[in-house]
């Protein structure tokens, strides 16, 4: 088993790694910027190093100071998180050549998978059904990419390969401001992403959002521990997950999840991942993959008993998985409500002191948080302070004990999205179940 | 801590071969473990105290100055080569841009130089000692 691990990346994630690391007996290393020195996780590790000044381009993306702060500290790996380097390809060559485990998937994968083309092309080849599209780069041919276009069918969605988690995409209508659409987004993908090449996929009007949960290890073996439906989204960023997704059977969830566990075999993959689709009309179109432990793990920890990290830790050590197919079961239902930082009607952030903390607790209730009394949300990291966490044998019960849990809850001295959630866990539509992912937008009306 | 028994404890470590050692004294503990280059020094959490702490010895004071941070994460060196003289000693005298020390970071050497003009009046790492982003270094007056 690996001895230390440097935790590449802060707030709540960076304790929910330590944790894992700690349970293990593995030393952990916290790294943080000027800005998170009082940070939970830094003060319950066993060594910390400050890595750069607040700006993230100067320290959780500080490729340079992450690699000798585990070279520093004689660490054996390197667990990155999400967001930050956790997809960054160069990220994991580098930390391999230098000699340290990347907890995460290969360098060649974090390739595969960062183009969304060749990713696309990949999962076809698995047998994972596809948004049907251009099947390949757009060219510089009008004529062609307008037949491509009718061949698909109107509305049509152009996207950056290079893009992802909702950047880098733009809707088409008709046929008339389709070319323009095409250059607009190219243009835009040139300067967020470096990298003009754009796609064509049918646009897909009212989808859910539903993924699926895979871990690879080192010896060929892969297995899928169900979905999550995250179909409640603001601009792109998820608000609240459920596992499992409501109106998904048994047989469905087999069918899917086994092509993901078939993909994962023969990409090679290693550790966790997820892979996202749109769900419509009873069928499953594959739109990306996600190379790194997510946000809402936990609501797939709750209903399988499974520690995610944990498991990425031991696959990273070289070890076989835990489990079989055969031994995930899933269990009851489980909710998580990202509680944030944020004015509950502008979704303005809110950083400064929390002067009042207290968190909810009983059966079923689960908080993954670094905040503590008086700390301060530093304004220069998103604003994501709390994963509230509720689980019980039915979802109705699982929402019950979601609106128990957050009328406990208490945040003073800062604004949060509480009122927010509160407000969905009553929402009609939203207890029914199956809302698809323009609802919540709908609903605040934005 | 006394700064003199955490010296003698690392100086107790590098000659014996011991890879790590652990002191206890009352409620303060200190561990001290061999890492690549120099033994590293790791306090390890103190309960909270409501009582007063016993007296210290105490510590000498930090001179006034100007104080030249560590702008990286890597080891420091107080030399170009094991075998090279130091670049400045305590009581050196420093332009802007003289060359203070190197830290080397993922098999780079970097010379850090100085950002101010004057006399070295102390060094606050030892060689070999490893650094985080914005470490005091030396002072300058």
């Amino acid at each position: 088993m690996i001895e230390k691990v440097v935790i590449a990346n802060r707030s709540e994630i960076a304790l929910r790694i330590l944790r894992a690391c700690h349970m293990l007996g593995i030393r952990t290393v916290a790294l943080h910027s000027e800005a998170d020195r009082e940070a939970k996780y830094v003060r319950l590790s066993d060594e910390s190093v400050c890595i750069g000044p607040a700006p993230a381009a100067e320290s959780y993306l500080n490729i340079p100071a992450v690699i000798s702060a585990a070279e520093v500290t004689d660490a054996n790996a390197i667990h990155p998180g999400y967001g930050f380097l956790a997809e960054n390809a160069d990220f994991a060559e580098r930390v391999e050549q230098s000699g340290f485990i990347f907890i995460g998937p290969r360098p060649e994968t974090l390739r595969l998978m960062g183009d969304k083309i060749s990713a696309i092309q990949t999962m076809k080849k698995s047998g994972v059904p596809c948004v049907p599209g251009s099947e390949g780069p757009l060219g510089d041919d009008g004529n062609e990419n307008l037949r491509v276009a009718a061949k698909i069918g109107y509305p049509v969605l152009i996207k950056a390969t290079a893009g992802g988690g909702g950047k880098g995409m733009r809707v088409v209508h008709t046929e008339a401001t389709l070319l323009n659409a095409i250059s607009l987004t190219r243009a835009e993908a040139a300067a967020a992403f470096g990298n003009d090449t754009v796609y064509m996929e049918k646009y897909l009007g009212n989808p859910r959002h539903i993924e699926f949960q895979v871990l690879a290890d080192q010896h060929g073996n892969a297995i899928h521990l169900g979905e999550r439906d995250c179909s409640l989204q603001r601009r792109h960023q998820k608000v609240i997950e459920e596992s499992p997704a409501p109106g998904i059977s048994d047989k469905l969830r087999r069918t899917i999840g086994e092509r993901c566990a078939e993909a994962c075999r023969n990409i090679d993959y290693r550790s966790a991942g997820t892979f996202e689709f749109l769900y419509e009309d009873g069928e499953f179109y594959f739109i990306e993959m996600n190379t790194r432990i997510q946000v809402e793990h936990p609501v797939t920890e709750m209903i399988t008993g499974i520690d995610i990290v944990r498991e990425q830790l031991r696959i990273a050590a070289g070890e076989k998985l835990a489990y079989r197919q055969k031994d995930i079961v899933i269990s009851g239902h489980a909710i998580e409500c990202r509680i944030n930082a944020e004015d509950p009607s502008s979704f303005l952030p809110s950083p400064g002191c929390i002067v009042q903390y207290h968190q909810p607790g009983g059966p079923g209730i689960r908080v993954d948080s670094h905040i503590y009394n008086n700390y301060s949300v530093p304004p220069y990291y998103d604003s994501l302070i709390v994963k509230l966490i509720a689980h019980s044998d039915t979802r109705e019960l699982a929402m019950a004990r979601m609106r128990v849990a957050l009328s406990e809850m208490v945040i003073e001295g800062i604004k949060t999205n509480i009122p927010m959630h509160e407000d969905i866990m009553s929402d009609a539509a939203f207890q029914a179940g199956g809302v698809n992912i323009h609802y919540l937008e709908k609903k605040l009306g934005l | 801590m006394d700064i003199r028994k955490v010296k003698k404890l690392i100086e107790m470590l590098e000659e014996s071969g011991l890879g790590e050692i652990e002191i206890h004294e009352g409620e303060e503990s200190i561990r001290i473990s061999r890492a690549s280059s120099a033994p590293i020094v790791v306090p390890t959490a103190t309960p909270e105290r409501s009582a007063p702490a016993k007296s210290e010895p105490p510590v000498p004071a930090i001179p006034s100055g100007h104080v030249v941070t560590s702008p990286m994460v890597g080891t420091f060196y107080r030399a170009a080569s094991p075998d090279s003289t130091p670049f400045v000693e305590v009581g050196s005298q420093v332009e802007v841009g003289d060359t203070l020390c190197i830290i080397e970071a993922m098999k780079m050497l970097n010379e850090i130089e100085a950002d101010k003009s004057g006399v070295i009046r102390a060094i606050q790492k030892e060689n070999g000692q490893p650094v985080e982003y914005g470490e005091p270094l030396f002072i300058i007056e």
